[in-house]
């Protein structure tokens, strides 16, 4: 019987929620790591048992976790304990924890600088990976997207890490700047019908793809607008939270930004599908497994609240591909609710009817097993959760 | 013999219980130790120093002989207490709320 494997990243540590197709009752395990903060963790679509995880803290910076059976065990994809840490030629071996720019001249670009809050030059300095992504065809090839944001690529199941230079050295690097939560990259999108087409977005940054498998980059962001910038259709300096797309339709993007859900038809322009959201605010956006017109979002009030609405959480579900808009409230608090719900904190499985699940930062993960009709929580006292993949098991 | 008193996450990442023991090669400062340290324990790489400029971590401290050797030079020799094994190379996360 198929089943269901939720992986949810927290400030303090990783979960493992599993189930069968029924998803009624749920197995917790963890914490995993814990103390550590979980930004992602996500499995392979190659292969269902191999697992990565970020894991991270103030104190001892970044690890990169790798699971082989399911979660069951981790291990750092590093140098063995008692093998040499150099290669015969005396050259250091890489290790899974090791994201460095590459300033190399060969395959790199000058490290430059970034713009800081107040507008003035700031150097990059790697602080963590936000986000991983493994290929949809390899197991051992795996994406981090990191802060300060730069896109990264392993070969060899998380050992050692290249970053794609091209992007952060594309042109516009010198004009990005952090959001609130730092200067990461967030979002990684693998079109499944073009292995050399990929789509990411930072955080201030906006949206950017390549078509040639990482070596060139532009910005896709004609149509976003930003109303506090210099230039509020600047090319880049948009502050997109959140994109998705649906496997069998990667031409069509749909964005959470800040400020403004929107959609392309394209994957370079984009037009407003906000509609009567109460807020055109959040973090998540996610795409029905099998309707590619059905999408979610978690309307959020902003500016510095970053609370649902009169205290009621309610993912909103379009079905007609933006602007009309139901909200999803059966099973949810409708009353004294003040969570928020992160970016990459929700899924979407595969089964059907297709199950959406979310994780909020008052340490509650809810499932809904019929395409959001109804919700019910798995867990209700996590710590604050940042993230939340879903596998579909066989 | 060198004894090196590492942070709990620091421990549970390289697999050891209590103290560890270390054979530093030459003189003993902070850098030989963790050089050994980190040749010794890979997945501790990154942890301690950064990757790259080889600093520490700013909320991770020193301490030996009852002295904060956090701001020493890393080519400083470390007490004779330490470099004999009397006492302890404390790798410390520093507190803070969180």
């Amino acid at each position: 019987m198929s089943g269901v494997r939720v992986l949810v990243g927290t400030r303090k540590g990783a979960f493992i929620l599993t189930s069968d197709g029924k998803r009624k009752r749920w197995d917790v395990s963890g914490p995993h790591f814990a103390g550590w903060e979980i930004y992602h963790m996500k499995g392979s679509p190659a292969d269902p048992n191999r697992l990565y995880a970020s894991q991270s803290s103030s104190w001892f910076g970044q690890i990169i976790q790798r699971s082989d059976d399911g979660g069951k065990t981790w291990h750092q994809p590093g140098t063995p304990p008692g093998e040499p840490t150099t290669t015969p030629d005396g050259m250091p071996k890489g290790e899974s924890n090791k994201f460095v720019y590459d300033t190399s001249p060969e395959t790199g670009k000058p490290l430059t600088t970034h713009q800081w809050y107040d507008g003035t030059p700031h150097p990059w300095e790697f602080k963590r990976v936000w986000h991983l992504e493994p290929s949809l065809t390899d197991p051992d090839t795996v994406y981090a997207g990191i802060e300060d944001a730069a896109l990264f690529r392993s070969t060899d199941g998380g050992q050692t890490w290249q970053e794609l230079a091209g992007l952060r050295g594309h042109g516009s690097g010198p004009k990005w700047q952090p959001g609130a939560g730092g200067m990461c990259l967030h979002t990684i999108l693998l079109d499944p019908s073009d292995p050399g087409r990929i789509f990411i977005a930072i955080s201030a940054a906006g949206a950017f793809r390549t078509d040639d498998a990482g070596k060139t980059w532009r910005p896709i962001n004609r149509g976003l607008k930003s109303q506090y910038i210099p230039d509020p259709n600047a090319e880049v300096g948009h502050c997109v939270h959140r994109i998705a797309m649906h496997r069998s339709r990667p031409g069509v993007l749909f964005m959470q930004k800040h400020w403004d859900v929107m959609r392309s038809d394209d994957g370079e322009s984009w037009q407003e599908i906000s509609g009567n959201l109460p807020t055109d605010f959040g973090f998540p956006i996610e795409v029905h497994a099998h309707e590619p017109d059905t999408i979610y979002v978690v309307p959020i009030k902003s500016d510095s609240e970053h609370f649902p609405p009169d205290g009621k959480l309610r993912v909103y579900r379009s079905r007609t591909g933006g602007n009309e808009w139901e909200a999803l409230t059966k099973g949810l608090p409708q009353r004294d609710c003040y969570v928020n719900v992160l970016r990459d904190a929700m899924a979407i499985d595969s089964l059907d009817k297709c199950g959406v699940y979310f994780g909020t930062t008052g340490g509650q993960v809810y499932a809904s097993a019929d395409a959001g009709d109804s919700w019910a929580p798995i867990v209700q006292h996590l710590p604050a959760v940042v993230s939340v993949e879903v596998q579909t098991l066989p | 013999m060198i004894r090196v008193v590492l942070p709990a996450h620091l421990r549970k990442l390289a697999g050891v219980d209590g103290e560890v023991k270390l054979d530093v090669a030459g003189q003993v400062t902070q850098r030989a130790v963790l050089d050994t340290l980190e040749a010794r324990y890979p997945m501790l790489r990154g942890t301690i120093r950064d990757h790259v400029t080889q600093k520490r971590r700013a909320f991770v401290r020193f301490f030996a002989c009852e002295q904060d050797l956090s701001h020493e030079p890393p080519d400083a020799p470390l007490p004779d207490a330490v470099a004999m094994g009397a006492e302890p190379f404390l790798v410390v996360g520093a507190m803070a709320g969180g």
